[in-house]
């Protein structure tokens, strides 16, 4: 059992499940742009053009329609608007363009508008230090479509990234998607109704707390992938809400997030070093917590760097509130599992790891202490799915697991503003 | 010199049937309005015709970029030139201003434009013959103190000059391929900002760079008014390049349409000119890890069994960028072959699709050996 059969079980069920559920809510349609402004593109585009390092460029209230997406490329601008919901940039009509706003510049601030409906990713931001994103709305406003764009927002290989206060609704991928990054804060955010609420991807260094991420496939994902220049490790996850993420996997086939299982809490696939304290997690009917390695993500036949190291370690759960979840897995397969566990009324145990570790680690046949999955979790459970021999045998080890990692260092933003 | 004077006294024999000369002008700071200013060109709506001093080149294998035709020219201010180099771009002085004007034939009826694919006109020194062609916008290329400048202008209606549009333009366009096929598409004139998005080769420095006058791309025989010539001689003789090994020396790009041309060289020039002004390992693109530089090795870098990063929708359902032997498996050729913007590749000035280069790129795949399980 792998979770690309609980995908291809999502797959074919899904669109009935959503589209009913779109019937069911009545007709969702995108924003009405009769009265939007379709003048101002070109001097916003311009003022983009003219920027100078200092320029705070001031956005007024009103919907403005663009064609075409936005680009900035010079160190040091602010781009602000009146408000997420009185500041609304539409690009419900973008015809060239991958993103809404396409950043490659440092010292950047977006603060108070929204963007909707854009083709692809709503702001990318491509390389940069000292990057602010807050009080934005991104929105895909005929809510979660596989046609929706892949990412709200997203910095990648970006340094000193502050993400607060957004809200994401809508992305076929993921809301909040933090990519090859250092020293990286996410919080008070928002994430709904996305394929991955939060993802934080082959970052070093990142915290992620005071965020709501529900109605997603699934919430908080913390990610390595292969044949990048910088792997990921070190992220912090505390103090989130992170509950009834139970949305149908709406990804598109082929990316990494369409093998994330409806009903997941957290999800920690191949990345090393990461603590997740603090949070309340209920209700995610796959389960609260995967573990998982990139062995059992759907890539079979992956051409991965030779020194990738797709085994999660040292991983620190620790003083989280659980409830509910675990009660209705995504996917034959791992419902199967459950009644074989927990039987038809239990539920799964709130840690599921998929079994797999790096045997050339083990010292004297035990892991390195750094190197452990830890749970130290009051009475939550840990069940071992036994991936490694195709499911075979699983079994609840919790008593394995408990034990206690160092705690890891909070991230300090160098120029936090 | 000699060919510049030569040139010189070719374009004075023809001025009695050509638009009044102007100077080539440096223009050092500014945005000047009209592409007329910078004395590079000049029409009077029926002829355009290229200033002297000023040189026409073209490329092995270009950009495309919906089936439209490009007038490249390059022209250097007296007594500078540009040094050699070999693996990337010539290293141009200050002053240095490059064109390129993006053109059609046209159709029957307004905003409609023939689908004919891009090549090498040759310099005619009585210029391009204007009457059934649709001039469509005019990039400048400037080597300021500063770095290079991108200052797009599109043709006016007269085709007599054309206006800065720093903002962009998209203009709606009917493209015929015969009698009964044709299909509309939008035309899309960059914004300045954009022009980085493809000349920013490298996204750390930053730096604006010219992309196509690189020493394997401009290998090649030329149509001089005096015949044919490899143009990096021409370069040379004209003063405007200070030295090159010669042709055997010389990398040379394979050209998309040489029969003769290995089929792995072809593709790999296709993908290198397409694709790599990003996909390279200090570009934009090296996020997702993918790098189509033509001197990029074959392996998953360059998407062999790669799995897709960041694509979202653009990966078509497909699981790696090239399934060797199975391009209709490959992530590459459904990014080719789509049109959504979300999804399409090169991000930027693509409405259609380069039909010659799916066929290419999709055979090229076929041939490569190995599979991904």
């Amino acid at each position: 059992m792998t979770f690309k059969t609980s995908v291809e079980f999502v797959r074919r069920f899904a669109c009935l499940t959503i589209s009913v559920g779109l019937v069911a809510c009545g007709e969702t349609s995108e924003r009405d742009l009769a009265g939007a402004d379709r003048v101002f593109q070109t001097q916003l585009i311009e003022q983009l053009i003219d920027a100078q390092p200092g320029d705070i460029i001031e956005i007024p209230e009103g919907i403005f329609a663009f064609d075409r997406s936005l680009s900035l490329i010079v160190d040091g601008v602010t781009l602000r608007g009146q408000g997420m919901d009185r500041t609304i940039l539409s690009f419900q009509n973008q015809i060239v363009g991958a993103e809404g706003l396409i950043v490659t510049a440092s010292d950047f601030t977006l603060e108070n508008l929204a963007i909707e409906d854009t083709v692809g990713d709503g702001v990318k931001v491509n390389e940069g230090n000292n990057i602010v994103i807050r009080g934005v709305r991104v929105e895909w406003t005929a809510g979660p479509r596989t046609e929706n764009g892949a990412y709200g927002l997203y910095p990648v290989q970006t340094t000193n990234v502050l993400l607060e206060d957004n809200i994401v609704i809508g992305a076929s991928d993921a809301g909040i998607y933090v990519g090859q990054s250092e020293n990286v804060v996410v919080r008070r955010n928002r994430a709904e109704r996305n394929v991955a609420g939060i993802e934080i991807e082959n970052t070093f260094n990142a915290d992620v707390y005071d965020n709501v991420a529900t109605e997603n496939t699934g919430g908080i994902l913390v990610f390595n992938m292969p044949n990048l220049p910088q792997r990921g490790y070190q992220t912090r996850v505390f103090d989130n809400q992170i509950f009834a993420n139970n949305t149908g996997n709406f990804g598109h086939a082929g990316t990494p997030v369409a093998s994330v299982p409806a009903g997941s809490g957290i999800v920690i696939n191949s990345n090393d070093d990461v603590e997740i304290f603090n949070n309340e997690i209920s209700d995610n009917r796959t389960a609260n917590i995967i573990i998982s390695s990139l062995h059992s993500a759907n890539y079979a036949g992956y051409a991965a760097q030779d020194n990738f190291d797709p085994y999660p370690e040292g991983i620190h759960i620790h003083g989280n509130t659980f409830s509910g979840g675990g009660n209705d897995p995504d996917g034959l397969d791992l419902q199967a599992l459950k009644l074989l566990l927990v039987g038809p009324l239990g539920r799964m145990p709130d840690v599921v790891w998929d079994g797999y570790f790096d045997a050339d680690k083990l010292i004297d046949g035990t892991m390195p202490d750094a190197l452990r999955i830890c749970l130290d979790n009051s009475d939550a459970g840990l069940v071992n799915v036994d991936g490694p021999n195709d499911y075979a045998s699983p079994e609840i080890v919790t008593d394995q697991h408990q034990c206690s990692l160092a705690p890891l260092p909070a991230v300090e933003l160098a120029a936090a503003r | 010199m000699k060919i510049r004077l030569l040139l010189g006294a070719l374009t004075l024999l023809v001025a009695a049937c050509s638009p009044p000369q102007m100077a080539p002008t440096f223009i050092s700071e500014g945005n000047p309005a009209l592409l007329s200013e910078w004395g590079m060109m000049q029409s009077d709506g029926s002829r355009l015709t290229l200033s002297d001093g000023v040189m026409a080149f073209d490329l092995n294998t270009p950009l495309f970029t919906d089936y439209a035709h490009k007038q490249r020219t390059i022209w250097i201010p007296d007594g500078l030139q540009a040094e050699y180099r070999e693996g990337e771009v010539l290293d141009f002085p200050v002053g240095t201003v490059i064109t390129k004007t993006f053109y059609y034939p046209r159709g029957e009826n307004s905003d409609e434009v023939v689908r004919t694919n891009q090549r090498a006109d040759g310099w005619r020194s009585d210029g391009l013959v204007l009457t059934d062609l649709r001039l469509m916008e005019t990039r400048i290329l400037v080597h300021r103190e500063d770095g290079w400048t991108a200052l797009p202008y599109v043709w006016n209606a007269e085709q007599t000059d054309a206006h800065l549009s720093r903002a962009g333009h998209i203009q709606r366009l009917t493209l015929l391929s015969d009698r009964q096929n044709s299909q509309d598409f939008a035309y899309v004139v960059p914004n300045a900002n954009q022009c980085a998005g493809c000349h920013a080769v490298n996204n750390t420095t930053r730096e604006l760079l010219p992309i196509g006058p690189a020493a394997r791309h401009l290998n090649r025989v030329y149509e001089y008014p005096e015949g044919p010539a490899n143009q990096l001689q021409t370069l040379v003789d004209a003063g405007y390049l200070d030295t090159w090994p010669g042709g055997d020396q010389t990398p040379r790009a394979a050209a998309l349409f040489d029969a003769m041309a290995p089929l792995n060289e072809r593709a790999r020039s296709y993908l290198d000119i397409n694709c790599a002004h990003c996909h390279n390992p200090v570009g934009p693109a090296d996020t997702s890890g993918l790098h189509l530089n033509f001197n990029a090795p074959l392996n998953a870098n360059l998407g062999l069994c790669k799995l897709p990063i960041a694509a979202g929708g653009g990966t078509g359902g497909r699981h790696h960028t090239i399934v060797p032997g199975q391009p209709n498996l490959s992530i590459l050729l459904y990014r080719m072959e789509i049109m959504d913007p979300a999804s399409l590749m090169p991000e930027l000035g693509r409405s259609t699709v380069h039909d010659e280069g799916v066929a290419l790129i999709s055979e090229w795949i076929s041939s490569l050996e190995g599979t991904c399980a």
